[in-house]
């Protein structure tokens, strides 16, 4: 019996030639991720079980990126940088992208494709539920809580159930103009629901997944958890390599799905047949086109996050927002500082990025998760009362981006931007194809 | 924690479905020391404070888990619908939970990690039901799970119900976490 990228790479790291779904295996893990949220607790949990002078299992594969609650006035928030800083001196980490330098990235999940930790192949826990972004890049990646971190930081290893493998399989030679893959996997997750594949793995696959750039197939994988999912992965090819070539000369071994391989079920996706999607107040999976929802009542438009937050996710929004003004207050947040500078030297009709968004009237931020996920009250663009927001990031439960009054519209930056330019919801063919819906 | 098999007995507090972990606890007080003994008490003061009143403890609504200035909570089992604990993967959603007083939950079904944090932390344990009881039991209801039977009893409504076995993970539940399960295994050292 084959078997599937993901259950070879889990037996790959646990020296067996084969293992099955339902399987509990120990893994070796190649690379460990942790943040300013939940590093402190694992660091505290480390001591506490291994001694209060214990190093790590190997200092070249735990990664510490501060990105969550960064720019605020919190005197806790700024107290857990200042735990991870000390910790990162004492454990002399090569690793540690601190706050207030050149090193600063931002957000960890496409902080760790720029530095060259995603490789196909490996295995790499996080402490963040977006961890499963970097299986685009054909590894195993998943989140995990506090414990299990400070577990691998002393050990090296975790114990992993084997998922079974939910295969979505894309048809279809390019994405239509108005498509991005934040409306592909809002389709998906409204169609198996935000518990659909829970304990599985989402592989993504077919002959469109190479209309797909590596920042498209992220934004597949990062909302993978969204359904419920343990991982996403996308197999390596000649794009991944591309990109991680660039990136890295760490070695790596690429590994592909069994054509025998065992699938807990197929679904099949025409990608030149998908329309602009929306994830409507309070859950992912409460999905509706954005033709639908046409002229639907807005306060705010935001773009950012690991999601939406993306150099592609910007020159989308451009796309639409150059030439025009917003009727919203529009929150722009580059996930990373590399994309940050990219803003100002990328053009649209010889114009940067930047400068449209400025143009257009928006408001611009630092680099971090910012208001994805509320934060302290003093974070950039979060909904601290009952605004009804539409944003390009990738959760909409109740209080997800601040105030439980708020309400949040889920979209991609096409959608976002021609929302933020009239004001109310708005199908992007509007602005893409000058078509009226 | 209980990790011995001894009956867990309680006041239920029942939500809904798709109860995410911003509504277990919200971001905005992901920042205080679950160590310092002071501070982390704030996690039992904040625990379920993102669930919107009229589906904080159901049928009726508008009942907070802990009271008013109050960082423990008169309830000890939490009774919720499908999809328990979905979202981020803070480990600060058991760890709050626990810290307020909850000793259990029954749900027909948790996200994974979640369970996970749940089970490897220790924090409480994650009973799996066969169907939905979040319509059944209300509020307030005297509980008692018995471990070994496998059976959830409503002593208020003198309803019983099965509950499955915790398969795969009883051995990391009963040891108290993946530390001490690894540590009598000979994984880490003592």
């Amino acid at each position: 019996m084959g078997m599937t990228l993901t259950e070879k790479i889990l037996a790959n790291h646990s020296g067996r030639d084969h293992v099955s779904p339902g399987d509990n295996v120990w893994v070796d893990v190649d690379v460990l991720m942790t943040h300013d949220v939940c590093g402190p607790p694992a660091i505290s949990i480390f001591q506490k079980q291994f001694g209060e002078n214990a190093k790590v299992w190997d200092k070249n594969k735990l990664v510490i990126i501060p990105d969550h609650y960064i720019f605020t006035a919190d005197k806790y928030a700024n107290r857990n940088v200042d735990i991870l800083r000390a910790f990162a001196a004492e454990q002399d980490l090569p690793y540690f992208y601190d706050v207030g330098t050149d090193s600063y990235k931002g957000v960890c999940h496409v902080a760790l494709p720029e530095e060259g930790f995603t490789r196909p192949g490996e295995v790499l826990f996080g402490t963040d539920s977006h961890t499963c972004t970097a299986g685009a890049f054909g590894q195993f990646a998943t989140g995990i809580g506090n414990t299990d971190a400070a577990f691998i930081m002393g050990t090296g290893k975790l114990w992993v159930k084997v998922p079974e493998t939910m295969r979505f399989i894309f048809e279809g030679k390019s994405l239509p103009p108005y498509l991005m893959a934040k409306d592909i996997i809002l389709q998906i997750i409204g169609d198996i629901g935000v518990d659909g594949a829970t304990y599985r793995t989402m592989e993504f696959a077919g002959n469109g997944i190479k209309a797909l750039s590596m920042e498209d197939r992220m934004t597949l994988t990062n909302m993978a958890i969204e359904a419920g999912g343990k991982n996403g992965v996308v197999e390596p090819d000649e794009i991944t390599e591309a990109y991680v070539k660039s990136r890295t000369d760490h070695p790596y071994t690429k590994v592909y799905s069994d054509p025998d391989a065992k699938y807990h079920s197929l679904h099949y996706y025409n990608l030149e047949e998908m329309v602009p999607m929306i994830a409507k107040p309070h859950s992912p999976d409460n999905k509706a086109t954005a033709e639908e929802l046409e002229g639907e009542y807005l306060d705010r438009a935001y773009i950012g996050s690991c999601t939406g937050g993306k150099l592609s996710d910007f020159k989308a929004a451009a796309e639409i927002l150059i030439g025009n003004k917003v009727k919203l207050d529009t929150y722009i947040v580059p996930a990373t500082t590399e994309i940050a500078r990219a803003l100002e030297t990328e053009t649209q009709s010889g114009i940067p990025l930047m400068e449209i968004f400025k143009e257009a009237g928006c408001k611009i931020g630092n680099a971090s998760c910012a208001a994805c996920l509320g934060g302290p009250s003093d974070t950039f663009g979060r909904l601290n009362h009952e605004e009804v927001c539409i944003s390009s990031t990738n959760r909409n439960y109740p209080g997800r981006m601040g105030s439980k009054q708020a309400q949040v519209y889920l979209a991609s930056p096409y959608t976002v931007a021609a929302s933020a330019v009239t004001g109310v919801i708005t199908d992007p063919r509007v602005f893409i194809q000058q078509t009226v819906i | 924690m209980n990790n011995n098999s001894k009956p867990i007995k309680g006041k239920a507090f029942v939500l809904g479905k798709n109860i995410d972990t911003d509504q277990i606890i919200p971001a905005a007080h992901l920042v205080y020391s679950l160590d310092d003994p002071e501070e982390r008490k704030l996690y039992g003061k904040y625990a379920l404070s993102g669930v919107p009143a009229a589906e904080s403890g159901l049928p009726e609504g508008g009942v907070s888990l802990t009271k008013e200035g109050e960082t423990e909570s008169q309830f000890k089992i939490i009774v919720a619908s499908d999809n328990f604990g979905c979202g981020s993967s803070r480990e600060h959603a058991p760890a709050c939970l626990e810290i307020a007083g909850i000793e259990a939950i029954v749900t027909p079904s948790y996200a994974r990690i979640f369970y996970r944090n749940s089970v490897d932390g220790g924090f409480l344990i994650p009973f799996e039901s066969f169907e939905d009881l979040s319509s059944e039991v209300h509020t307030g209801d005297e509980l008692e799970i018995d471990q070994v039977n496998h059976k959830l009893k409503n002593l208020t409504q003198n309803k019983e119900y099965r509950i499955k076995p915790l398969g795969s993970v009883a051995d990391i539940v009963h040891a108290g976490g993946i530390f001490e399960y690894a540590r009598q295994n000979g994984m880490v050292p003592r």
